[in-house]
Parts: C-alpha cells; structure tokens; sequence
C-alpha cells in the first residue's frame, strides 16, 4: 500500500510540475482572495490582523477546492482508472498517494498566502511560524476530506459546481479549528484543544478514506 | 408410529409474533402516526401545565427534541446503516441504495423542522432568531451535508456508481452526527444540554410533560416511518420504470439491427 502510495503521490506530484496549473491558476486565486478580503474590511491595521487567521483558512479552503477539482479531474478520464486497475494498485495506497500530493501541493498555497498574510496583514512572522504544527495537521486533513470527496464526483459532468456544495460544509470544522488555532497562536498562546481536534479529524479521514476509496472506483 | 410436526420453541414463537406485530405497524404507521400525533397536540396543548420560567413556550418541548431525534438518530442512522450494508459486497443490494436514499431526503424534512422549530424557541428564550452556537452551527453544517448527499442523487450516472458515491456520502455525513450530538458539551454554547435525561435514566422533567414528551417521541417515530414507507415504494416504483424503459429501449435497438 505504502509503495503504491508514493508511486500515485509522485504521479500527481510530477503532472503537478508539468502543466504548472497550480502557480498560475490556484496560487494567484488564492492570493487574490487575500487582497479582495483586505479590500472589504478596509485599511485599519487592527481590523485586518483580527482577521488575519479567519481569513487565511477561508483563502486556503478556497484554493483547496480548486486544488482537489484539478487533483480528481486527473483521474477522471476513464482509461485512467482502468490503467489503475489493470496495474492493480492497492485503492488504499492510491487515495494515500493522492492525498499526499494534495497536501504537498496546500503546503505550497499556505506558504504563498503566510507571506501575503505578513505583507498586506501585519502578522508576526514568529509567532506564523509557531502556528506551523497545527497547519499541517489541518492541511493532511483538508487533503484527505478533498481527495474522498473528489473522488465522489469525479467524472460527472456537474463536478465543478457540487464540489464545493459537498466538500465546504465537510471542511466546515477544519475552518474552525485552523482559526481558532491560529489565532491563539498569533495572540501569544498555544493552539490548546484545536491542535488535537485537527489531528483526530486527519486521522479519521485518512483512515475512513483508505477504507472507502476502493468503493469509489470500482468499476460499474 | 405417527410423526407429528414438532411443536414450535416459546423463542420461535416469540420471534414470528414480534415480525408479524412489527410487519403489521409498519403497515398501518400512517393512522397510528395520526391518532399518536393528535394525541400528542391535546396534551401539549391543552393537558399539560405552563412552565413557571418559559410560560407556554414550553409547549415546544412536545415538538423540537422529537423531531431532532427523529432526523439526528433514526434518520442519519438508518442511512448510514443501509449505505454500509449497501457497500458491504455480501449484503449489496439496491434495496438498502433506495431506503437510504428515502431516509436521508426524510430526515433532511426532519431536521428542517429542528432548525426553523429551534428558531422559532430561540428569538423569544435567546432574543435571536440564530446564534453562531456549536449545536446550532453543526446542525446547519449537517444539514448542507444531506443536501449536497441529495443533489448528488439527482446527478445522471449509472445506478450502481451513483448508489455507491451516495453510500460513501451518506457515511462521511454521518461522522457529523457525533458531533452535533456532544456540541453542547465540548463547547459551552447557549443551547441547553440533555433535555431529557440527567446523569443516566434521571428523569429532569415528570408528570403529564413527561409523558407528552415521551409521547411526541413516538409520534414522530410513526410519522417518519410512514414518511418513509411511502417514499421507499415510491422509489421502487421509479426504479422499476427505469429499468423497463431501459429494457424497452434495448429491445428496440435490437429489433432495428435484425430489419
């Protein structure tokens, strides 16, 4: 399973660095996101580090579902899944492989938004970066909820607008905890429960995903 | 020597009387639901007495946790159930596909219920018609699960690959149900805790408003099993339809190759 998973990760991963959707597409719209937010709640310098943390995670929660959309469009086509399946990977290491990747890619977002955040939000870089625990934590479980819910609308044609109407309210608790988390941390404290909240939530997804993912693509 | 057929266990008996009592509520959960839910609005309203601190608000009580528990626990849960049993390879069968879907588009009904009876409580108990509540902010979370469960329903694609995408859906959303269900006390919110029973089987309320509490209970049970009757024959009469046009349609195909 494991190597099958880094077999699937490299895949992505590679694909990834080909076509470059990611720095042109997801990376600029999550920044954007950043700026039209710093828009709305004006030039107040109080105003926009209060809701720096809140408005990071609804950035990369954003730009997460772009991610996914393009992460599940590459193992829609269906000659893709059956070359998954004659290779006879295990569906376990393949949503593993996919997760990872997803989340090597919200790595790379989170840390093109952290630098917005500290330019246009006047966020301490050290205490950003005490919080780093906690945002991987949060990014494995953002992967592995998009990765499974990816898959669940992967191939149909409405895929681009029922994704986010399912992955959102999924995502819903990873928004709070991330936040909540966050803004402990930039306040001086310590993420506290919400650390454990995100690990429990990476951990139940990422299991029920490597048990429900071989469902999902069983051919019909 | 004349055998004669062996006289049937007390537990067989037992067995075939509680199926065929079960078969026979289940067929006659429309009436029973509306004579439980008269019965129910009589002594909400008329037999038990105003709360000292709520007043006649109280009366809500015969309705929200009902219909809450209705859609939380007996709706979610049965669809989680027939979405596993679906999936399990040994069990599969379209049946459990179609009684989860049932289920899920009821309890969807049930818990809009909860949310707009709960708002109609809070606006004169909170002064708001919403509060950003852990128990209020996860039942809305949990509800837009369902929804998205029953859009993905309505997408065009093959009846086996759709009943499976739904039967994952249905168990991701159902992960949330815990959540609803410990809020109040992982997060100290406005909405109250256990609204029945305190510290195991302590009753917090007695009297007439226990027992039209209780009441409403199976009330709505008998009303969501009638919902869901009805809503699962339905289902398989649409499917039916389905399959025939299908078969229609390969008949007819094959009736213009060999012209």
């Amino acid at each position: 399973m494991w190597r099958d998973a880094m077999l699937v990760c490299g895949k992505d991963l590679r694909i990834e660095l080909r076509t470059r959707v990611l720095l042109w597409q997801v990376v600029p719209f999550g920044i954007l996101t950043l700026v039209l937010f710093a828009l709305a709640l004006g030039p107040s310098a109080t105003a926009l580090a209060h809701g720096a943390p809140g408005l990071l995670w609804l950035a990369l929660l954003f730009a997460s579902v772009l991610a996914t959309t393009r992460s599940a469009s590459i193992e829609a086509p269906e000659g893709t899944r059956s070359s998954i399946r004659l290779l006879g990977l295990d569906a376990g290491g393949v949503f593993l492989g996919k997760a990872a990747a997803l989340a090597v890619q919200l790595l790379a977002i989170a840390v093109v938004l952290e630098i917005g955040l500290l330019v246009f939000f006047h966020v301490s870089a050290a205490r950003l970066g005490i919080a780093s625990p906690l945002e991987l934590c949060a990014l494995a479980a953002l992967a592995a909820v998009g990765t499974l819910y990816g898959a669940v609308v992967a191939g149909t044609d409405v895929a681009g607008t029922l994704l986010p109407l399912l992955v959102l309210p999924a995502l819903a608790p990873v928004l709070i905890a991330g936040e909540k988390g966050t803004a402990a941390v930039l306040a001086g404290g310590g993420p506290g429960r919400w650390a454990i909240i995100l690990v429990i939530m990476a951990v139940a997804y990422l299991a029920v995903g490597t048990l429900l993912y071989g469902a999902l693509e069983e051919p019909s | 020597m004349v055998r004669g057929r062996a006289a049937p266990r007390p537990v067989q008996v037992l067995a075939r009387a509680s199926v065929v009592s079960g078969r026979a509520l289940y067929r006659r959960s429309g009436p029973i639901a509306i004579v439980l839910v008269a019965l129910t609005v009589w002594l909400g309203l008329w037999v038990t007495p105003p709360d000292e601190v709520q007043g006649n608000l109280v009366r809500l009580l015969y309705l929200h946790p009902a219909v809450a528990w209705v859609a939380l626990y007996l709706a979610f849960g049965l669809a989680a159930l027939s979405s596993a049993l679906y999936l399990w390879p040994r069990t599969r069968s379209q049946r459990w596909d179609l009684l989860a879907a049932s289920t899920v588009e009821v309890g969807v009904v049930f818990l809009t219920l909860t949310l707009a009876t709960g708002m109609l409580w809070g606006r004169p108990a909170w002064g708001v018609w919403w509060t950003w509540d852990a128990r209020l902010t996860s039942t809305a979370l949990l509800e837009l699960l369902y929804i998205g469960y029953i859009a993905m329903r309505r997408v065009p694609a093959d009846p086996h690959v759709r009943a499976r995408r739904c039967a994952v859906l249905a168990l991701l959303a159902a992960l949330d149900v815990p959540i609803v269900h410990y809020s109040v006390q992982w997060w100290n919110g406005l909405h109250q805790t256990d609204s029945v029973l305190v510290g195991g089987f302590h009753f917090k309320i007695h009297g007439s408003m226990l027992w039209t509490l209780l009441l409403s209970f199976v009330a709505m049970s008998f009303v969501f099993v009638w919902m869901v009757r009805r809503r699962y024959e339905l289902a398989m009469r649409e499917s039916a339809v389905a399959d025939a046009a299908l078969d229609g349609a390969v008949l007819e195909r094959r009736a213009e190759a060999l012209r």
